[in-house]
């Protein structure tokens, strides 16, 4: 039936101005349940951030340093060898088709000291190692100050310190005149490198020349690990047959890893953690709903004779309906904005400490703002039907 | 400037200048015991008229109030406000007649606070779907009627009870209603004020706008044209004609 009334309207600026009526005149309460919403947010954008930052590092860490290298170890162990490759395992796997480069390590019966008057057993744990001169560009490393061993030093007593060798035997810069005490000669020191970061056993030794292990140390130069860099396009084929290759008497004895598997295990451990973290910021999140609701329905009882001066006005119950629950949405909407510009900040300040380039996902910045808003949506759908329900009489007697 | 309100009303029964007509109204709380707050109460209220209804606590006056201003239905009886039959009307409609065709002047003031006395009463167009500026000029329009052009931008709830009384008076005004129903509107005022409110309805109204005032105060009641005496729900004497 038309009665011909024109009906009550409240434009759409209109209704978003009611809706801000109660942030602005109760500031201080607008802000504590607004940061609620925005700590969940901060919590989830920064996590994800994080997470995203870290991935990427990741990914260009494994791009700087190959995915492509392998390493051959002789299998150490009751029952499993002698804890040596075969003389010639080298040279045969340098015959695989797609191997590039190999690089022989073999670890030296000799201690480190700083000097000859250092007391035996005072090792520092640093070991010594007989190397391969190309081992840097197999191993994608870098001279932190010095040299690497050439041609002509690998076969006199010079030494090239890893870094946490170096450390340990306090030498920083290398001037060319300082001598180690390796195993009961003096070697003179030449370089320093930058840490390894797929072989971190090596920051920990001092490496000679094979010509100089031979000569001075009267070392067998027998292999204990081979590095192998290989075609990535055959990565998984040369990996399958490089234990047989390397000691085709005993393959069982000969261990074979990718060393940067280990970093993409540790990437798949930080997901899980980023899984449990993400949890509880939805935690977070969902108390600062619970905040939001709570402060929504206190409104609605202390607003009463509002509501019933609205109704007055001519304000049908949708109306006060929309005031409330927009009320509720703006909440969430401050704190959603905020809590994804917070949790934007937190990602670029850790990522710049740790040398990350900054990289929130945009997913973490709408889903954030959209999560934000259906929380506040259904925290605010109880106390905007309570305060729709409430008969205008009843409202406007209370005060 | 006016909103424009494009209506197809029906004719009230008992004359076109008939604003606000009661036929039999009762009015009954579902309390245990129940509550006969009205008894066929009847009157009718014509355009311009100035009517004092007064009678003590408990007399039905607040029900009255409601029920005159659609804001709650009898429970038996017809009430006509501006030409329509309540009975007939939605929830909404009933939003749509009040945002309308009735002002409302509260005991309370009922004044947002943090909002400028131009906003309070622009607020009372609010409903009406008239845009903000329209809004502000006809409050300005309102409030230089009630004396308080030089207190536009002034927040209302700091301003004294008599400024905060006619802020609502002029709230009740600014919509250019068929009735405006005032609900003690001196009862929260000293003398001085309560003379100055009283003063400025009379003056309102012989502008030609309609009011029923509401009031347990027998004195400022008997100082208006018409007075109509409520005791126990019903209507005890009517002073319609007779003065």
């Amino acid at each position: 039936m038309t009665t011909g009334l024109v009906p009550s309207r409240l434009h759409a600026v209109d209704a978003l101005r009611t809706a801000s009526v109660g942030l602005r005149t109760r500031r201080l309460r607008a802000a504590l349940s607004a940061l609620g919403i925005m700590i969940g947010i901060a919590a989830m954008v920064a996590v994800l951030g994080l997470s995203e930052s870290s991935k990427s590092e990741l990914l260009a860490q494994l791009d700087r340093l190959g995915t492509n290298l392998l390493t051959v170890q002789a299998g150490t162990g009751i029952g499993i060898g002698s804890g040596e490759l075969p003389d010639e395992a080298a040279g045969m796997i340098s015959r695989i088709g797609p191997v590039e480069t190999t690089s022989s390590v073999s670890a030296v019966d000799a201690n480190v000291y700083k000097n000859d008057l250092v007391p035996s057993g005072r090792t520092g744990g640093i070991t010594v190692q007989a190397v391969d001169i190309n081992l840097l560009d197999t191993l994608a490393g870098s001279v932190a100050d010095g040299k690497f061993l050439d041609a002509a030093t690998a076969n006199y007593p010079t030494a090239v310190l890893g870094s946490v060798a170096a450390q340990r035997l306090g030498i920083r810069t290398v001037t060319g005149t300082q001598q180690i005490w390796l195993g009961d000669q003096w070697f003179t020191v030449i370089g320093v490198l930058n840490q390894f970061e797929l072989n971190p056993d090596l920051d920990r030794a001092a490496l000679i020349g094979q010509g100089a292990a031979e000569t001075y140390l009267d070392h067998d130069n027998v292999p204990t690990s081979i590095l192998v860099r290989v075609n990535p396009d055959y990565v998984d084929e040369v990996t399958a047959v490089l234990a047989a290759t390397a000691n085709p008497q005993n393959p069982e004895e000969v261990e074979v890893a990718r060393p940067s598997d280990a970093l993409e295990a540790k990437e798949a451990a930080n997901d899980a953690f980023t899984a449990l973290l993400l949890g509880l910021g939805a935690v977070a999140l969902l108390v600062g709903g619970v905040g939001i609701a709570n402060v929504m329905v206190i409104s609605v009882l202390e607003r009463r004779a509002e509501i019933g001066l609205r109704r007055a006005l001519g304000a049908t119950k949708r109306h006060v309906a929309v005031q409330f629950l927009g009320e509720a949405l703006l909440l969430s909407a401050v704190g959603g904005a905020g809590g994804v510009v917070l949790g934007w900040i937190v990602t670029g300040i850790y990522a710049r400490v740790r040398g990350w380039s900054t990289l929130v996902p945009p997913v973490a910045i709408v889903g954030g703002f959209v999560a934000a808003l259906l929380i506040g949506a259904v925290a605010g759908l109880y106390p905007a039907t309570r305060a729709a329900r409430l008969s205008p009489t009843e409202a406007l007697h209370s005060t | 400037m006016t909103v424009a309100v494009a209506e197809d009303r029906v004719a009230p029964a008992g004359g076109a200048d008939v604003v606000l007509s009661l036929r039999r109204v009762s009015k009954e709380y579902p309390t245990t015991p129940p509550v006969r707050a009205l008894r066929g109460v009847d009157f009718t209220v014509t355009r311009g008229e100035l009517v004092g209804v007064v009678g003590p606590s408990g007399s039905g006056k607040s029900t009255l109030l409601h029920i005159m201003g659609t804001l709650d239905r009898p429970t038996a009886g017809e009430v006509t406000v501006a030409g329509y039959d309540v009975a007939s009307l939605s929830d909404k409609d009933m939003s749509a007649l009040r945002s309308r065709h009735i002002g409302f002047v509260f005991q309370q003031f009922h004044l947002l606070s943090g909002y400028t006395a131009l906003d309070n009463v622009a607020d009372g167009l609010l409903y009406t779907g008239a845009n903000l500026a329209t809004r502000r000029e006809l409050a300005r329009g309102a409030l230089e009627k009630v004396d308080l052009g030089h207190r536009l931008n002034h927040v209302a709830t700091l301003m004294s009870g008599g400024e905060r009384q006619r802020v609502a008076v002029a709230r009740a005004l600014v919509g250019q209603p068929s009735i405006v129903l005032a609900d003690e509107p001196t009862g929260n005022l000293d003398t001085k004020n309560s003379e100055a409110i009283v003063e400025l309805i009379r003056q309102i109204n012989a502008e030609g706008v309609t009011f029923v005032v509401i009031t347990h105060n027998r004195e400022i009641a008997d100082a208006f044209p018409r007075t109509i005496g409520l005791r126990d729900g019903s209507i005890e004497y009517d002073t319609e004609g007779k003065r």
